[in-house]
């Protein structure tokens, strides 16, 4: 018997190994780019992807703490963000190109 | 109807992660990263996650995104940069290995964990006509009454990150005279 295609529905386990890619791609992008503002960038990839496993985790158990997890990841993401490229302005202040290799040695 | 919102948000999120990690110019990958942001916040929705969606939405692309935007144009850094050089020999195969390694272990984790999924909480109320602020409402009983103490350290965490900057982002009197 042939299923019909409009009959599949996604379930909580693609969302969860959609995020698990999303998460695998920011890893790649952390090891490849060397520049320190792309790096961020896919540090919010990984970030978004645990997100969106919290919030599929949440509906396939019913509890709504997974949604309040995700509330205080955002919180704590949007913290991290400031930081990160403050350090990185400071850091732009004594040099003038931007990428990881230069930062080698922590004394400034 | 469900299957059609997941396959767009999916490659919403994919092309949008991809583009952040393949594009040479800062500008184009934070223009991907929005892309992949609300295809997440379009998935929030799916899971009746509605007052995350739109968080997501507002602080992520509109802020997050914004403040990359501001240090890009700040720095001039908004020129494309050489990505044909290996920084390091064999970087990318080896990074490649430990991305598709850690994606595998996860997926392999999530469908060998399948069957120990059950309900363990009392539903999440689904958001309608009759009830718009349903979701909002049950969030905000969570976070006000289970949650309440690691909401105030959050509060305390904004204040340390923006007490932080400025003293970092600040002209010091002292640089360059070694004190």
């Amino acid at each position: 018997m042939s299923v019909m295609v409009s009959v599949i529905q996604p379930t909580e386990s693609w969302y969860l190994i959609l995020s698990a890619v999303l998460f695998g791609i920011g890893t790649v992008g952390v090891m490849v780019r060397r520049n320190p503002l792309i790096m961020f960038m896919c540090i919010e990839l990984m970030l978004n992807a645990v997100n969106l496993s919290f919030v599929a985790l949440a509906s396939e158990v019913a509890d709504i703490d997974g949604q309040v997890a995700v509330f205080f990841v955002l919180v704590v993401a949007a913290a991290e963000v400031v930081v990160g490229l403050g350090i990185i302005v400071s850091i732009m202040r004594r040099r003038t190109t931007l990428t990881v290799d230069d930062m080698s040695g922590l004394k400034g | 109807m469900e299957l059609f919102v997941f396959v767009v948000a999916a490659a919403m999120v994919l092309v949008g992660a991809l583009g952040v990690v393949t594009r040479s110019n800062p500008v184009h990958a934070a223009m991907s990263l929005v892309l992949t942001l609300f295809g997440i916040a379009v998935m929030f929705v799916a899971h009746n996650a509605h007052f995350l969606a739109a968080v997501q939405v507002i602080v992520y692309a509109g802020a997050i995104v914004v403040l990359f935007l501001f240090v890009i144009m700040l720095l001039g850094v908004d020129q494309a940069e050489d990505l044909s050089v290996e920084p390091i020999t064999n970087q990318r195969p080896l990074a490649a290995i430990i991305g598709l390694g850690v994606t595998g272990i996860v997926i392999a984790a999530i469908v060998s964990s399948r069957a120990g999924f059950r309900v363990i909480g009392d539903g999440i109320n689904e958001t309608t006509v009759e009830s718009p602020d349903a979701n909002i409402t049950q969030l905000a009983r969570a976070i006000f009454s289970d949650n309440v103490f690691a909401f105030e350290i959050t509060s305390v965490l904004l204040l340390v990150a923006v007490i932080g900057t400025v003293v970092m982002a600040r002209k010091s009197k002292s640089v360059g005279t070694g004190k």
